[in-house]
């Protein structure tokens, strides 16, 4: 008898696991639905680059029934709750969906009225967010209208996605700034909730130093409990003040709502309990979750998100067969980190083993934690990958989804 | 790592003062501790505090976030500033004789 699985989320992991799954089991005996709010996949590492007039929004957004592979059913609903008891989904315009496994992929949304201020008088006049395609969009305007003062590039808080995207904001301002030839009329300042600008000690030193030559200030340890866009001030909770011209701000994240109206399902914040290494969720043995949705101690990114598909795939088919799990995820991320000037940086870790210099993927490579032009015309050659390999499924070439160890300095390397 | 003598106890703290050992910890210690982190007097609202870190502690494996603390301490992020100003999750995983709440990548 045909079997169901339901993938909640049409983004990069849902339809990464949908089209994966597709490959290895035939219509008769697994039918396939993707379920997603709207059909507007947008490539979200995009975003950095349309503010700075280097992308814009229509170049960065397909259709997302045309990245699923025929015989994958596409549901356009917004989902309204999960029933982990009788094995369902609730949509918002009434209709319920049966499964026999759940894939969660809904990903991460974006909390600004979480933030007192932040939505409220200046919300995208003077302070803006490039995380969403408007907040992007609007902030290319803003951003060519700035002829000189403060710009404070500030995240809320822990966890976002990306969490190098507000690096690179600030190291493409700067080179944005200088081509204008008003960098010396431009105050560029970091505020972040961390004790640094980047959580690795390795990758922290290499970054921290190039963002000092860069001229951009740093601010740690702040923990903005207002914004105050008509004053143009942040506020810390513990009453410091970090005052701007224009605010570029990360607001907090959390999961899908709907996981909170899904008893059992998620966390205090709505993203999943899951096993990191096996990505089976901790709630039940029939749900297994992919990419931001998910709380393991990985980056929120989309080439953990790629990483994490082999294993899924795996597991769902295991059991389905009521075979063991396989427990191989490794936390590998590859992030590459534009810094301005048409030059990239590199970075290559996994739950144990921090960024480490050397190259990837082997001996002979990409240079790791290296500014190069390589890994910036690699940076741009992402986006192609994305729509032709990585959303259809395919493996890169070379490359699989545990992080590879050749070309790295071995006495560093933790297993 | 070094060991320090907390309420006439020897206990192991790590280079940046936490529990290495939460099992080492009692309650009888946490007023000591308190004063180590600046706070004179522990009020109920820290108890609290202090309670909900170790039971997440030992339920999840890590302590929570100050986000976390906000939403599911019963108590606000404004008012976990006013009871531990140099920062809710550190200062008080320090007291509660916890490790460092893992923060996110
Ligand atoms: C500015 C920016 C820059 C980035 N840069 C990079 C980068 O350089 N490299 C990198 O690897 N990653 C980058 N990322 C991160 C990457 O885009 C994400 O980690 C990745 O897309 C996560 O995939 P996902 O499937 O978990 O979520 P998503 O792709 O976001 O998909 C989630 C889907 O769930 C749907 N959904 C949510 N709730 C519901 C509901 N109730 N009902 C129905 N559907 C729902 C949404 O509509 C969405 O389509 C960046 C992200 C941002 C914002």
């Amino acid at each position: 008898m045909s079997q169901r699985v339901i993938v909640l989320g049409g983004g990069t992991g849902g339809t990464l696991v949908a089209n994966r799954l597709r490959r290895i089991f035939d219509a008769e005996e697994l039918e396939i639905l993707v379920v997603d709010q709207d059909d507007r996949h947008v490539y979200q590492p995009g975003l950095l680059f349309v503010p700075f007039g280097l992308s814009h929004t229509d170049d960065i957004v397909r259709p997302r029934s045309q990245q699923l592979s025929h015989d994958i059913g596409f549901v356009e609903a917004a989902v309204d709750g999960v029933d982990i008891q009788a094995n369902s989904v609730n949509l918002v315009d009434g209709r319920t969906l049966d499964y026999d496994v759940l894939v969660v992929a809904s990903g991460a949304v974006l909390l600004p009225e979480e933030t007192q201020g932040l939505t409220g008088p200046g919300w995208m006049e003077r302070v803006f967010t490039f995380y969403s395609p408007e907040g992007a969009a609007a902030l290319e305007g803003a951003l060519a209208k700035f002829d000189g003062g403060r710009l404070v590039v500030n995240v809320v808080d822990m966890p976002i996605k990306c969490p190098v995207a507000p690096l690179e904001f600030y190291f493409l301002a700067d080179w944005y700034f200088r081509e204008r030839g008003i960098r010396d009329r431009v105050s560029l300042t970091y505020v972040t909730p961390l004790d640094a600008a980047f959580t690795k000690p390795i990758a922290s030193r290499q970054l921290g130093g190039m963002r000092e030559e860069k001229d951009i200030e740093l601010v740690t340890e702040f923990n903005t409990g207002e914004v105050d866009g008509e004053g143009g001030r942040l506020v810390a909770y513990d009453g410091r003040e970090v005052p701007f011209d224009l605010g570029v701000v990360v607001p907090l994240h959390g999961g899908a709502e709907y996981i909170g109206r899904s008893p059992g399902l998620g966390d205090a914040l709505n993203f999943v309990p899951t096993d990191e290494h096996t990505l089976q969720s901790r709630t039940a043995p029939n749900i297994f979750v992919i990419g931001d949705a998910a709380n393991v101690p990985a980056s929120k990114a989309g080439s953990v998100t790629h990483f994490e598909g082999e294993t899924v795939v795996a597991n769902i088919r295991h059991f389905l067969a009521d075979e063991p799990l396989v427990d191989n995820f490794d936390g590998h991320a590859n992030c590459f980190i534009e810094t301005g000037f048409g030059k990239a940086l590199l970075i290559d870790f996994n739950y144990d083993t921090e960024p480490l210099p050397g190259h990837f993927p082997g001996r002979v490579g990409l240079p790791l934690l290296k500014e190069s032009r390589l890994n910036h015309l690699g940076k741009l050659m992402l986006q192609w990958f994305y729509w032709h390999s990585l959303l259809p499924g395919r493996d890169i070439p070379g490359m699989g989804s545990a992080m590879p160890t050749a070309g790295k300095p071995r006495e560093l390397i933790r297993k | 790592m070094s060991t320090a003598t907390i309420a006439d106890t020897p206990v192991e703290l790590n280079d940046e003062g936490f529990f290495v050992n939460p099992e080492q910890w009692t309650e009888s210690m946490a007023d000591e501790l308190a004063r180590r982190e600046g706070i004179d007097e522990l009020t109920s609202a820290h108890w609290t505090v202090i309670r909900f870190m170790r039971s997440e502690y030992f339920d999840k494996g890590t302590g929570p976030t100050v986000r976390v603390l906000g939403k599911s301490s019963g108590i606000s992020v404004k008012e976990l500033y006013q009871l531990f100003p140099k920062g809710p999750a550190k200062v008080a995983a320090r007291i509660a004789g916890i490790p460092k709440p893992r923060g996110c990548i």
